[in-house]
């Protein structure tokens, strides 16, 4: 695709612009699956390079600190239109790696956190840190097969949500499941912006 | 020495062998950027065609600029060139003070998207 700006008339205004998405949850949740469902390419894979200045500025204890380190992040894309590009990226799975979901979420309209009912705790820090940050979540229950499927109220509760907090059931590898994942969430996030514009 | 022929060469190239190159050495060393952030998702077009060599230049920049004659976030350069994220941002820096690439940073950046962004998304996905 091709995008002439020279051609068109209306200037600054018809410049595309760019919103991203997180996908988030455990490791083997299935969320570069998810990213893969919904993208017009395969999933894209881009790495950071974190040196000292970047990793464990708490950790004092000598040599660990000063080798470098790589995050590795998947990604897809999905052209919305002419003037706007969706990314969905897939946040690393580990702690450690704080730092670079604060790089990743900072201006994200929103984040899916996948769940595995054999494994529910896994997205336990990835609800906490999107409730902390106040960046419109929901909670997608990936239906592995063989998994003992619980009900959403279950699971709600279990997560110990907020009530207002989307709960539903997915299929990571559908195009069809993920894609109303993502109408789901942005619909939250549109509920969440508009009240928060009303109170500004 | 005594390795020689292909099979030397080779103990060096496979996949097990990691990164040939230093992050770093393709910028010089210069681990940021001479201007601009680069989020991951801005987008970056290139505003030549086609650049020739020039000093300060290296192949990584050219392949910037032929990456970019279609529009391409930070995050998808990256990927392509198969360079970390930070690499390609000082790559960035460079270019733009040439003014070889054009960049649109992303909406979040310039504050809340306007519902109408959001009701263009849900369409957009709808749409699929």
């Amino acid at each position: 695709m091709d995008y002439g700006h020279s051609e068109r008339p209306s200037g600054a205004a018809a410049l595309p612009t760019a919103i991203k998405i997180l996908v988030a949850g455990g490791f083997g949740v299935g969320k570069t699956t998810m990213v893969g469902a919904v993208s017009e390419t395969r999933p894209l894979r881009t790495e950071e390079v974190l040196t000292e200045s970047g990793v464990g500025i708490d950790d004092l204890s000598g040599v660990e600190a000063k080798q470098t380190t790589t995050v590795a992040m998947d990604f897809g894309r999905i052209t919305i239109s002419d003037d706007l590009v969706l990314y969905l990226f897939g946040t690393p799975g580990q702690d450690r790696f704080w730092f670079v979901w604060d790089e990743l979420s900072l201006g994200a309209i929103g984040a899916v956190v996948l769940a595995d009912t054999r494994r529910l705790a896994d997205c336990f820090p990835s609800i906490d840190y999107f409730e902390e940050r106040g960046t419109p979540f929901l909670v997608a229950v990936n239906c592995f097969e063989g998994a003992r499927q619980y009900r959403l109220d279950e699971v709600q509760a279990a997560l110990n949500l907020d009530p207002e907090v989307p709960v539903l059931l997915c299929d990571a590898r559908s195009r069809s499941s993920a894609k109303e994942v993502l109408i789901t969430l942005v619909e939250h996030a549109m509920k969440i912006r508009d009240a928060r514009h009303r109170v500004d | 020495m005594t390795l020689q022929g292909e099979s030397a060469e080779h103990q060096w190239v496979d996949d097990h062998a990691g990164p040939v190159v230093r992050p770093y050495a393709v910028t010089g060393g210069r681990a940021r950027p001479v201007t601009g952030t680069f989020d991951l998702i801005s987008l970056v077009t290139a505003t030549r065609k086609d650049v020739s060599p020039e000093i300060g230049l290296g192949p990584e920049h050219l392949a910037i600029v032929g990456l970019c004659q279609r529009m391409q976030s930070v995050a998808e350069i990256a990927a392509h060139l198969d360079l970390p994220v930070g690499t390609v941002r000082v790559l960035l820096g460079d270019l733009m003070a040439r003014s070889l690439v054009q960049i649109r940073e992303p909406q979040s950046t310039v504050g809340i998207p306007d519902h109408s962004i959001f009701e263009a998304v849900i369409n957009g996905l709808r749409a699929l």
